[in-house]
């Protein structure tokens, strides 16, 4: 055990933050309260210049334009964008979900035609998963594909896809045997979203934001070359798709988590409670200390993950627990603001009085969905209890 | 960075668990409590041979000089034997409090026969009040004898010697001295008795003054809260074994998702305890800046998930966990003890509060 960052990670830590304080665009803040729809080729650019300086995909293979950074290292890079307030990346599925599954089973035409691409954001890619009928019980998922000569052609329904609305390429799970088990008669396809049969509807979310689209396909026909893997082995690539979801999104969040217990902490000492700081307020108090040590927490789970899958090669139910771990933490953590705040909690961005432009009310209502989305928290311990402890399943 | 245990550690925490499962199984913690003090002198001279009574001191005083990681695998794998007995007050808590405290000459005369297995001791810090705070401290020894009360104090029955927190000082008495009384108090845990220490111009030896009481006061906490995860990783092992094999409505229980959930709440809790100790251990044995923070984080988690992870598993248990046969509440009662021992959730998250809400600026950054 040495929890002190050797000097490898040191000296990625100083070239990365070198970089980022030469790079990061000195005129992020007048963007980021915009609708995704008006920054997104600001954000497109950002990428771009993080790709020229080789750190759009620190995680991914040298040979594919990566750095093959560690997961600490991984860690790092983005305990340093927060830290910088660093713009997110445009095509953040591409890099972070949908590449290391390209690169993992994609044929080398395609690792060569769709990888530099996802890198430079000049295609932007959705996640084709959930259907109406088929969430959490993904497998059950209807959208089929009928081979025909040197094609499939693809008819159903897609729900729950973020960047829908900008995608290019979709990774689309369907059914290409319905005759057989569920989980074995599914393929991966890569879609060109602009194929004709292809269309895109924006869901509303209850924050009133469309991050998610639903997409309708009638006869799209995609080519037997885009084929992702081996035909009825989708199920495998779609898993692989989602562990790189919830294993490595965590490290994310943490400097996130940080960032909002600290303004919390400074919100305290501002706000007053029966005359004095509300830092002063011993039940207040409790409860900051409390979600200080969760977020801790949180952080040391993280790494112990880390240590673990590097040391047996392969990310495993790690995601899960720390996926059901944050997830309920930052709806408690939202509270704990909505709680200090009082009435002014509610206030939305568009009214003058709010806190810190609205931040809370938004986090408040967004954090609703954190339990539900990338697998629900029931199903997180469905994984636990059987993939973990090794008890009967349950369904 | 590297989280996970080296060759070595791992080596001690498989042998500890080897010693404890031959040595100290569930059918001889069930006579230990049984007895008047929960103590066996034949266990105590093999937890010696081991050289688990010196693991954390020095060599010139007859230690094994490990780190304070080592002792939490240690001490966590006796939580998962619920191993009765002084091992926690003489070793983790009386052998830190001398070996940071005191002078050359009193640890080659105190700690050094406790390295060896020879001499067994206690601290006594609660007064009647029941608060681990410093400030809570009244008793003063006056032309070195004290007078007063402390409660509280686990094993002192079979301790040697009694260090005892006092305004002035921490003093060490000598359990046979005049115008001492111990007396047994009833607590729930049967297999770590507690006492009330009584002094009547009793004769103390000062060891150091009381602000050196804060790093060996911090060892022993992680320490005690690694013997909590050990217990919690019992019963979480106990309950997912029994979930696989109890059946009701023609199926093992743990198939249904209300006892499953369960299971997976605890398999969470018990590992991000596991997390929190592991860290504070690590940031004590280093000074990190953080250790303080670290050391309250993990006792106020371990303070909630203990209990949380015992109702778990007895409500999975169903009738059979509310026995006396199962063991289930052997577990829950030492849950509830170390609880409350140096300090509780609430305790602890206040202390937290005045190390990150009360200082004047919060840094994201950690060591």
């Amino acid at each position: 055990m040495d929890l002190n960052l050797t000097p490898g990670e040191v000296a990625f830590r100083d070239e990365f933050r070198a970089w980022l304080e030469a790079n990061v665009p000195k005129d992020w803040a007048e963007w980021r309260e915009k609708p995704l729809e008006e920054s997104f080729p600001y954000l497109r650019a950002w990428q771009r210049k993080l790709q020229e300086g080789g750190w759009a995909a620190v995680s991914w293979p040298k040979e594919y334009g990566g750095r093959g950074a560690t997961l600490m290292q991984q860690a790092i890079f983005w305990e340093e964008m927060a830290r910088l307030e660093a713009p997110p990346m445009a095509n953040a599925l591409g890099l972070g979900l949908i590449g290391p599954t390209i690169i993992a089973y994609g044929t080398d035409a395609q690792k060569k035609r769709f990888i530099p691409k996802i890198l430079s954001a000049q295609e932007i890619w959705c996640q084709g998963f959930s259907e109406p009928n088929a969430g959490s019980d993904l497998a059950a998922l209807q959208t089929e594909a009928r081979r025909d000569n040197g094609y499939y052609v693809v008819n159903g329904q897609k729900v729950w896809t973020s960047y829908g609305w900008v995608g290019d390429w979709c990774e689309l799970v369907v059914r290409t045997d319905p005759t057989v088990p569920k989980h074995k008669g599914l393929t991966v396809l890569l879609v060109d979203m602009k194929s004709p049969g292809v269309e895109v509807r924006p869901l509303r979310q209850m924050t009133g934001e469309s991050e998610f689209n639903e997409i309708f396909f009638r006869d799209v026909r995609v080519a037997v070359e885009n084929l992702l893997g081996k035909v009825n082995d989708g199920w495998n690539v779609a898993v692989s798709t989602l562990m790189h979801e919830r294993g490595a999104y965590g490290a994310r969040l943490i400097p996130i988590f940080k960032r909002n217990i600290n303004r919390l902490i400074e919100l305290s000492r501002k706000i007053q409670r029966h005359g004095q700081p509300a830092a002063q307020d011993p039940v207040l108090r409790q409860k900051l200390a409390q979600c200080y040590a969760e977020v801790e927490i949180m952080r040391l789970n993280q790494l112990r993950a880390f240590s673990r899958i590097t040391a047996t090669g392969a990310p495993g139910p790690e995601g899960s627990i720390q996926k059901l771990f944050w997830s309920e933490l930052n709806q408690r953590l939202q509270q704990l603001a909505q709680e200090m705040l009082g009435p002014y909690g509610q206030l939305l961005a568009s009214d003058p009085r709010a806190v810190d432009q609205g931040l809370w009310s938004y986090g408040y209502l967004r954090s609703r969905g954190n339990t539900i989305e990338a697998g629900t928290s029931e199903i997180q311990r469905n994984i636990i209890g059987h993939f973990v402890l090794g008890l009967p399943r349950s369904y | 960075m590297q989280f996970g245990l080296n060759e070595s550690q791992e080596f001690l925490r498989d042998s500890a668990r080897k010693f404890f499962a031959a040595e100290c199984p569930i059918a001889e913690v069930r006579r230990l409590m049984e007895t008047d003090t929960a103590f066996d002198a034949d266990l105590w001279s093999k937890l010696s041979e081991q050289g688990y009574t010196g693991i954390i001191f020095p060599e010139e005083f007859g230690g094994v000089g490990l780190g304070i990681v080592e002792l939490v695998l240690l001490m966590e794998e006796a939580g998962r034997a619920l191993l009765p007995g002084p091992f926690f007050s003489t070793v983790v808590f009386a052998g830190s409090l001398l070996d940071s405290l005191a002078t050359k000459e009193q640890r080659r005369k105190y700690l050094a026969p406790i390295c060896r297995g020879e001499a067994r001791s206690t601290v006594a810090f609660c007064e009647p009040q029941g608060s681990w705070d410093l400030a809570d401290v009244h008793l003063t020894a006056t032309n070195g004898k004290l007078n007063g009360e402390k409660l509280f104090v686990p094993d002192a029955a079979v301790a040697d010697w009694i260090l005892v927190a006092a305004r002035n000082g921490v003093f060490l008495v000598d359990s046979k001295a005049p115008g001492i009384g111990i007396e047994r108090m009833h607590g729930m845990d049967l297999t770590r008795r507690l006492y009330s220490v009584q002094f009547e111009g009793t004769p103390a030896e000062k060891l150091g003054e009381i602000a050196g009481l804060a790093r060996p006061r911090a060892i022993a906490t992680v320490a005690l809260a690694a013997e909590m995860v050990g217990g919690m990783q019992r019963t979480l092992d106990i309950t997912v074994e029994y979930a696989k094999t109890r059946k009701q409505f023609g199926k093992p229980i743990g198939m249904f998702q209300a006892v499953q959930h369960q299971c997976a709440d605890m398999y969470l809790e018990t590992e991000s305890a596991r997390s929190a100790v592991y860290y504070a251990a690590w940031a004590l044995q280093h000074n990190a800046p953080d250790a303080a923070a670290a050391v309250s984080i993990a006792k106020l988690y371990l303070s909630d998930a203990s209990r949380s992870v015992g109702n778990r598993g007895i409500q999975v248990h169903g009738g059979m966990g509310f026995t006396w046969e199962s063991d289930l509440h052997l577990y829950y009662r030492r849950a509830k003890a170390s609880e409350t021992a140096l300090g509780d959730a609430t305790f602890h998250r206040e202390r937290l509060a005045r190390l990150t809400i009360d200082a004047r600026a919060v840094s994201a950054e950690k060591a």
